[in-house]
């Protein structure tokens, strides 16, 4: 009897300590990957970290502004989670300040962070001397995809290496009678289209002088101005039913060879992929006009709230060591879209695009930060409200450079 | 406050039942005070500071309420919910009035058709503003089925339009609320003495004539109640807004809560946000103000008479 009651006694302090084993690497995760092809990335990272010795708890929020205030509003209520998901910017630069944030310098050092990862990343995620965020992927926002049935029906014949031979090669398409570019009439899509114009057609230095410095004077440039005008023509390309338009239905028309070109972010693969099209033989994809053209850096990181607990501190160092190990890094960029955040990587069972943009993130002058990383969200906005009125109504030139020279004036 | 009806006798009873209903009101009172008021002034707090995304302590005068009146977007959301208001809350009035009426004739199946025209009220805001949008998208819906249908010319687009796409707003919020609107005024109607109407009849009153001259002004109350749903319905309108047009195109169809919103999460501004929401309930407390002074005095008249 009394051996039954001891062995009772010790199967119950068994399982409580290997519960307690379990728990010590509990690590709850709240981001905003909820669609298919999203989730079916998430998961790659979840089960890497479960192999990993860890327990993924996903705290899943549809939606990237929700995701993000309820991460913020659980930070300040005092039940922040092991990790919230941000984009690569400076969304979480206030957090920071606030000191509300761990940091992860230990895991930076061990894995030669300094080494392995762009400059325009570091500079998002390094904040005076500390790593504050990992990231795990690598996106850009101004790809320009196309279809290759559409193009071949116009008699386009070469993809486009210059602005003058996109605007030919949108011509070609209108006298098809195809819709020349496919674009979804909501404001951030038409953001999307005015920097990669101002990047594309503006030029780098343009692009830097208004988004990084937010130099006044530059907005009144020879440049910028050219960049505004070419904006204004590819208004005229853009058929009738794109206000309101989901930018997956607006890469549908793309898929089904109803429209010609869209400029959308390499998210837009996954679409192509379901549709079952390969790149490079259904759609085609340039990261910009010309072999040397800018590639522009964005993305997701992960943030770790500020924490005492040794356990939660280890499951943060561990997620940021998982996040950013080589074979996580391939697997969840192929599910995603993106491309890993280090080089040092198996490109072979990329896609055409995805070796492309690896091969351009090769080269350090190519790589240029997005908007979100040199604009506070406040500003991105201001910006945001001019560039969808110009873009949806009669608005002159000279009347939107005063309007965007008031938006950056903070 | 003790029941001052000259029906009651005074008596011990009185003090103690008047103190039983104190206490049970008091946690609705704490609750409305302290978090309600509490939280309002807590928000007019934050409009005097530089908050982002957390809340400051510093005090920046009124340069966020400067900074809200020189964002253009404000005042075509403010512009956009006078315009809203007006057309809604009269077009709901006159359509609930008008199915009301109709519906007061007894005619059969009226059980029927009252739950057909209450129906829409049950789809949700965000059902109906998305509903609405692919009705009126010019490639998926009206338009193109009268094309369609052999009227190669005709033209539906207002919600691709700048100047025209708040209307297409108010058509969507009408269609949902009148059948609310018809409901409490038919309530009212059948309040009305049926004898006035025989009596009228008997003077030769036709009955659109005696409809608008004897019964509308008994409906006074019942067109009240029907005008603060409404008009809750107008400051609030936020969901049909972001499920229709998202505020576009442009910000063409941006309304004050949708500007609200958007600064408290994606812009993370909440001071700008803060002193937005002061504006508006300070405009709401305005617009208040001068009817219940009113009311006040009406019922002090009432009281002397």
């Amino acid at each position: 009897m009394a051996q039954m009651k001891f062995k009772t006694l010790a199967a119950a302090a068994f399982v409580a300590l290997a519960a307690n084993a379990a728990h010590a690497q509990k690590a709850e995760v709240i981001h905003w990957w909820t669609s298919g092809g999203e989730s079916a990335a998430v998961k790659t990272l979840a089960d890497a970290y479960n192999q990993a010795g860890g327990t993924w708890v996903d705290a899943a929020v549809a939606g990237a502004d929700n995701a993000r205030a309820a991460a913020i509003n659980r930070i300040a209520g005092g039940n922040p989670p092991t990790a919230a998901q941000f984009n690569t910017s400076k969304q979480y630069h206030d957090v920071i300040d606030e000191g509300l944030l761990n940091d992860i310098d230990p895991v930076a050092a061990k894995e030669g962070w300094d080494k392995i990862l762009p400059k325009p990343i570091i500079d998002s995620i390094k904040i005076k001397g500390h790593y504050y965020a990992v990231p795990v992927n690598i996106h850009n926002p101004t790809w320009f995809w196309y279809s290759k049935s559409a193009l071949a029906k116009a008699g386009v014949a070469a993809e486009p290496k210059t602005v003058d031979e996109f605007f030919a090669a949108l011509d070609k398409l209108k006298a098809a009678g195809l819709v020349p570019l496919a674009l979804g009439g909501q404001s951030w899509q038409e953001w999307i289209t005015f920097y990669s114009f101002v990047l594309h057609v503006g030029g780098r230095d343009a692009y830097l002088k208004f988004f990084r410095d937010h130099d006044v004077a530059s907005v009144n440039s020879e440049p910028f101005r050219k960049a505004m005008t070419a904006l204004r023509k590819l208004h005229g390309y853009v058929d009738a039913g794109s206000p309101g338009r989901n930018w997956n239905d607006a890469t549908a028309m793309v898929i089904s060879g109803k429209a010609g070109f869209q400029i959308m972010g390499d998210w837009a693969k996954g679409e192509f992929g379901a549709a079952g099209q390969t790149a490079g033989k259904e759609f085609g994809c340039f990261a910009g006009f010309g072999p040397s053209a800018p590639y522009m850096v964005a993305g997701d990181v992960f943030v770790f709230p500020k924490t005492t607990n040794k356990a939660q501190i280890d499951a943060q160092h561990k997620l940021a060591t998982v996040f950013t190990s080589p074979a996580t890094q391939v697997a969840f960029n192929n599910k995603k879209g993106s491309i890993p955040i280090r080089t040092d990587v198996d490109t072979g069972k990329m896609d055409v695009c995805a070796q492309a943009g690896v091969a351009a993130m090769k080269d350090a002058s190519r790589q240029i930060a997005n908007p979100d990383m040199l604009m506070t969200p406040d500003m991105v906005g201001a910006v945001q409200d001019v560039i969808t009125k110009f873009w949806n109504s009669n608005q002159s030139v000279d009347d939107v450079v005063k309007a965007l020279q008031g938006a950056i004036k903070g | 406050m003790a029941i001052s009806s000259s029906r009651h006798r005074p008596g011990r009873a009185r003090p103690w039942r008047a103190l039983t209903a104190q206490i049970a009101l008091l946690p609705m009172a704490l609750t409305a005070l302290g978090i309600y008021i509490g939280t309002v002034l807590w928000s007019m707090r934050i409009s005097v500071s530089s908050s982002r995304i957390f809340p400051r302590d510093d005090f920046v005068g009124l340069s966020q309420y400067q900074r809200l009146f020189e964002t253009e977007r404000w005042h075509v959301s403010v512009q956009n919910l006078a315009v809203f208001g007006v057309l809604f809350v009269a077009a709901c009035l006159v359509l609930g009035l008008l199915l009301a009426v109709l519906l007061d004739q007894h005619v059969r199946g009226e059980g029927v058709l009252r739950t057909v025209f209450l129906y829409p009220y049950a789809v949700s805001f965000v059902a109906t503003g998305l509903v609405w949008q692919w009705m009126l998208n010019p490639e998926l819906g009206i338009q193109s089925t009268v094309r369609a249908l052999g009227f190669p010319d005709f033209k539906f687009d207002w919600i691709v339009q700048q100047d025209r796409v708040i209307y297409t707003i108010v058509i969507a919020a009408v269609w949902q609320a009148s059948g609310v609107v018809m409901a409490v005024l038919l309530a009212g109607l059948r309040g009305v003495d049926e004898s006035l109407w025989h009596a009228a009849r008997v003077d030769g009153v036709p009955r659109w004539r005696y409809y608008l001259s004897i019964v509308l002004p008994q409906l006074g109350p019942a067109i009240g109640t029907s005008f603060v749903l409404l008009a809750v319905g107008v400051v609030k309108v936020f969901d049909v807004v972001v499920a229709m047009t998202q505020g576009g195109p442009g910000n063409a169809s941006e309304v004050p809560a949708k500007f609200i919103m958007d600064n408290l999460f994606g812009r993370a501004n909440v001071g700008l946000a803060s002193a937005a929401s002061t504006v508006m309930l300070l405009t709401v407390l305005a617009l208040l103000t001068p009817w219940w002074y009113a009311r006040a005095v009406q019922a002090k008249k009432a009281r002397h008479a």
